[in-house]
């Protein structure tokens, strides 16, 4: 498809300013910039044709199941939406003064109020903008605690191998170092090797309950006794709460900081990848921690306040705020029975149809009831037929529906990562396992047309090696 | 029907049956028994309708200004009706990070065209997909420059409070010493600058217009930087890069900037847009999403999320970044608006920020408002205030206008284009009255 570039005309474009009504004051000599701006000339209605075609290149939610694991690809509800666009709420300045933004104040007051109880921690901010932002902040957090008791020695983060990518990078960041944490043949924490690792250099424990092979670690807390017993903290990534929020809590289970993904478990979309927040709650320990920008005070008399120790801040001004209107407005909808029942309803959809897809020859990684998400192993497959996980998601793609996380978690050979999430109904996952099985059927009949697959999309599969080795990253004119 | 479940409770004991179990939590029996939640003390959920009202309600206690004279950081622009229509598509809204190529070439190719333009913007080689909004961008930056021998930022004092805050509080992560240039009559003092420049020095950041609003020298900075062997790192206003020298005509390492003004509304601060760019030369160090053109297995245009060696899901601990989730939409706002704009219209959204700014410089001055500095300016200004900063500002919003931000010495205004000049000559007599 072309680009904008190639659909530019030069006189095209577009009437959008008035005439200047005071007078033209032209810039002193030196400063103008001397190199013409290539932006594309173009009228409306091929501005608008142009993204339709776009629009119709790429796979939303209501596009078709998306079982996308980790990602927790949950139905967008429209009112939520719809709210975060009220005048009200976009027109408003950053920098009004907090009388004439109480509005605002209450969204970050009364989320902050929902997300301590779902989470059982004493506080919460929202400057992050994303989850791995989220971690970040948490491990500073937990930086600026040991430092401020004078304990300079504690160097080390603990990060179990099956964990996110953004764990280990988010604790260099932080300037920290890395250390792996083996998980047992079950996908447990092996608690041992963690009380081997445990010590006076340890800062803290990064770790996501359910884990990322959908296990919801039972020997929890053992596991943050071990590190609080080495004087360490405890850190929750809480990229895969949806399966356990208002069933259990981070801070019940010893956790001391936590990030949340509002784009994930409270249903604010993705964006294609981004904005999202990664709003980040922490026991009272690390309040006085916190950035600049605490809400606090009472209905019609909030303020922003700057906790006494505060490590500063990451982003500027308080957050996505915009995202953090959807997710409070989520949370209102759901309200008290409708947050653990989504939690349940996310758990069973993806026990169903991991029933279904064990049932019919597929290999789960850890066999047994999963939480919201589960994790494939075709290692066999491709060693019989050749059929690559790979393969079997391209050939979903054919099927109508987004291929799962590939080759994640590491410590799974061919791994398929699915979660379903609980907005998704019982006919859709009937048809996805149906369709699983039938590519598994193909795998041993005729495995070359699962090389080749997809055939349905705009484009087949792309180079990525000439990508890389050869970029090109804008357009040439 | 609670959480946007579709299936009924009738079909949910069905699925529950089907895979052998038969009450809900036998699902959970692996989350110890002392760790379950009896019931969250939240309130019962609402309806649509009720949620509706409820947050109308929050909403209606905000003020919204008819007549905005503030910018710092955040800038009141005209937004293009097409850009909302475009963004609000559902499936930009609601698709992921487009991992898998084939099916999300739409979602790609609009990243491709944004990098491009923010490439022409910039004058610069590479940008990447976006990061979380300007002040993160200027401390990726930093991160980003640093290495084992060097570990010293030079940030000017003239750059964004918020933005020399987030740089220290990303040092205090990275280890970072970061050390901060004075300014001499609101510019960048150019002999300290000079002297604080050594061998431990990895970067130096400035921001232009500033954030009093002043135009730097970016070319002497350039030239005095890299003789020392350190990158240069210069934030900027994407409108005012429409007129400006670009931070590639002045030869700096990497632009970066809050990418707002493009398209997206004040929203109490955010979403917003991180933009950054760089030369070839840095390409592999720039950190977050970028996408790379390639072609398919049938030899046609493809486009793919590349160069992912530098990237956490790679290289975990090792990576140049943790950056994961972007601010995609926000980018798609921005390639739209500029699209929508075109040079001719984004030259002239600038013209007009630049001369309405000027008509009001003058006629604040002209009622005792002196401007605190001398020299170019782009569309912010700070003057002196000859009543109380606060009484006034108080006073104004009454009628409904929001004037510039008090700061040290003065008020930081700005003007854009969507200030008429019957809005100026409001503001201007309505101090005429506060002061009377």
């Amino acid at each position: 498809m072309k680009l904008l570039f190639e659909k530019s005309v030069p006189g095209r474009g577009m009437d959008i300013l008035p005439p200047l009504d005071v007078p033209d004051c032209p810039l002193e000599a030196g400063l103008a910039r001397e190199k013409a701006l290539r932006l594309p000339q173009m009228a409306e209605g091929d501005l608008c044709r142009h993204y339709r075609a776009l629009e119709k290149r790429a796979h939303g939610v209501c596009d078709g199941f998306y079982p996308l694991g980790s990602c927790t690809m949950k139905y967008n509800p429209k009112i939520d939406e719809q709210m975060a666009a009220l005048d009200g709420f976009t027109g408003v300045h950053p920098l009004q003064d907090a009388k004439d933004a109480q509005g605002c104040l209450e969204v970050y007051a009364r989320a902050e109020a929902s997300l301590k109880e779902i989470t059982g921690m004493d506080a919460v901010t929202f400057q992050p903008a994303a989850g791995a932002h989220g971690e970040f902040l948490g491990l500073l957090l937990i930086k600026a605690y040991h430092h401020d008791r004078g304990d300079l020695a504690r160097t080390k983060i603990l990060v179990p191998d099956a964990a996110h990518g953004t764990n280990p990078a988010s604790a260099t960041m932080a300037g920290f170092e890395v250390v792996s944490v083996p998980s047992t043949a079950n996908g447990r924490v092996d608690v041992e090797a963690l009380r081997a690792l445990a010590g006076a250099d340890t800062a803290g424990l990064m770790l996501t309950n359910p884990n990322t092979l959908g296990i919801f670690d039972e020997n929890i807390l053992e596991i943050t006794k071990v590190v609080h017993e080495a004087g360490g903290l405890c850190y929750y990534d809480g990229a895969n709460l949806n399966a356990v929020m208002g069933i259990a809590r981070p801070g019940d289970m010893g956790f001391d900081v936590v990030h949340l993904n509002l784009h994930k478990t409270f249903a604010t979309p993705h964006g294609g990848g981004g904005p999202g927040s990664g709003a980040v709650g922490v026991k009272a320990l690390l309040r006085d921690f916190l950035p600049d920008g605490q809400v606090v005070g009472e209905a019609g008399n909030y303020r922003f306040e700057r906790p006494k120790k505060s490590v500063g801040r990451v982003k500027e001004f308080y957050g996505n705020f915009g995202v953090v209107v959807k997710a409070l407005c989520y949370m209102l909808s759901l309200g008290a029975e409708g947050v653990p029942e989504a939690a349940t309803g996310a758990v069973l959809n993806a026990n169903y149809l991991m029933h279904a897809l064990v049932e019919g020859g597929y290999e789960a990684a850890v066999p047994g009831i999963c939480m919201h998400e589960f994790v494939l192993t075709l290692e066999k497959l491709k060693h019989e037929t050749g059929v690559s996980a790979l393969d079997v998601a391209k050939a979903m793609i054919d099927r109508g529906i987004h291929p799962p996380t590939m080759y994640f978690p590491l410590i799974v050979h061919e791994a398929l990562m699915l979660e379903p999430t609980e907005t998704e109904s019982r006919e859709t996952l009937d048809e996805c396992a149906k369709a699983m099985l039938d590519i598994l059927k193909e795998a041993h009949t005729a495995p070359e047309t699962l090389h080749a697959c997809p055939v349905t999309t705009p484009i087949g599969r792309p180079d990525e090696v000439k990508a890389a080795r050869n970029p090109v990253l804008k357009y040439e004119f | 029907m609670g959480g946007y479940i579709p299936s009924t409770r009738s079909e949910r004991a069905e699925m529950l049956r089907a895979i052998g179990l038969e009450k809900p939590e036998e699902l959970f029996a692996s989350v110890p028994e002392a760790l379950r939640v009896k019931k969250l003390d939240l309130e019962p959920g609402l309806s649509e309708l009720a949620l509706f009202r409820e947050m109308r309600g929050v909403a209606a206690k905000n003020r919204v200004y008819r007549s905005i004279f503030r910018g710092a950081g955040a800038y009141n622009h005209y937004i293009p009706a097409v850009v909302g229509a475009v963004t609000s598509k559902e499936t930009f809204v609601t698709a992921y990070t487009p991992y898998q190529a084939e099916m999300s070439q739409g979602v790609l190719q609009s990243i491709f065209e944004y990098q491009t333009m923010i490439c022409e913007l910039t004058g610069m080689d590479v940008s990447n997909a976006s990061v979380y909004d300007g002040a993160t961008a200027a401390a990726e930056a930093v991160n980003m420059l640093v290495d084992a021998k060097r570990r010293v930022a030079l940030i000017s004092e003239g750059v964004h409070p918020m933005t020399l805050e987030t740089a220290r509080t990303y040092a205090f992560g990275a280890d970072v010493e970061i050390r901060t240039i004075p300014l001499k009559d609101g510019r960048t003092d150019m002999e300290a600058l000079a002297s604080l420049l050594n061998k431990d020095v990895a970067c130096v950041l400035l921001q232009s217009p500033n954030y009093f609003g002043l135009v730097e020298d970016g070319e002497t900075v350039a030239k005095i930087v890299h003789e020392n062997r350190s990158k240069f790192i210069l934030s900027v206003n994407p409108i005012a890069c429409a007129l400006y020298k670009t931070p590639g005509e002045v030869g700096a390492d990497v632009a970066v900037g809050e990418g707002q003004p493009l398209g997206m509304p004040l929203s109490f601060g955010g979403p917003y847009l991180g933009f950054m760019a760089t030369t070839k030369a840095l390409m592999r160090k720039l950190p977050g999403r970028i996408v790379g053109e390639t072609t398919d297995d049938r030899g046609e245009r493809a486009f793919v999320l590349t160069l992912q060696a530098r990237e956490q899901h790679i290289r975990r601990e090792k990576a140049s970044s943790n950056i994961c989730s972007n601010q995609a939409l926000c980018a798609m706002t921005a390639a739209v608006y500029m699209a929508a704009m075109g040079e001719t219209g984004l030259r002239e959204v600038a013209r007009q920020c630049h001369a309405k700014a000027a008509y009001l410089r003058g006629e604040l001055a002209r009622i005792g408002f002196a401007p605190l500095h001398e020299g170019p300016f782009f569309h912010e200004f700070v003057t002196a205030c000859p009543a109380g900063k606060d009484e006034l500002v108080s006073a104004l919003a009454e009628k409904g206008i929001l004037a510039g931000l008090p700061v040290d010495g003065g008020i930081l205004w700005c003007a854009t284009e969507m200030n008429s000049r019957a809005d100026i000559d409001e503001l201007i007599a309505a101090i005429g009255e506060v002061l009377a």
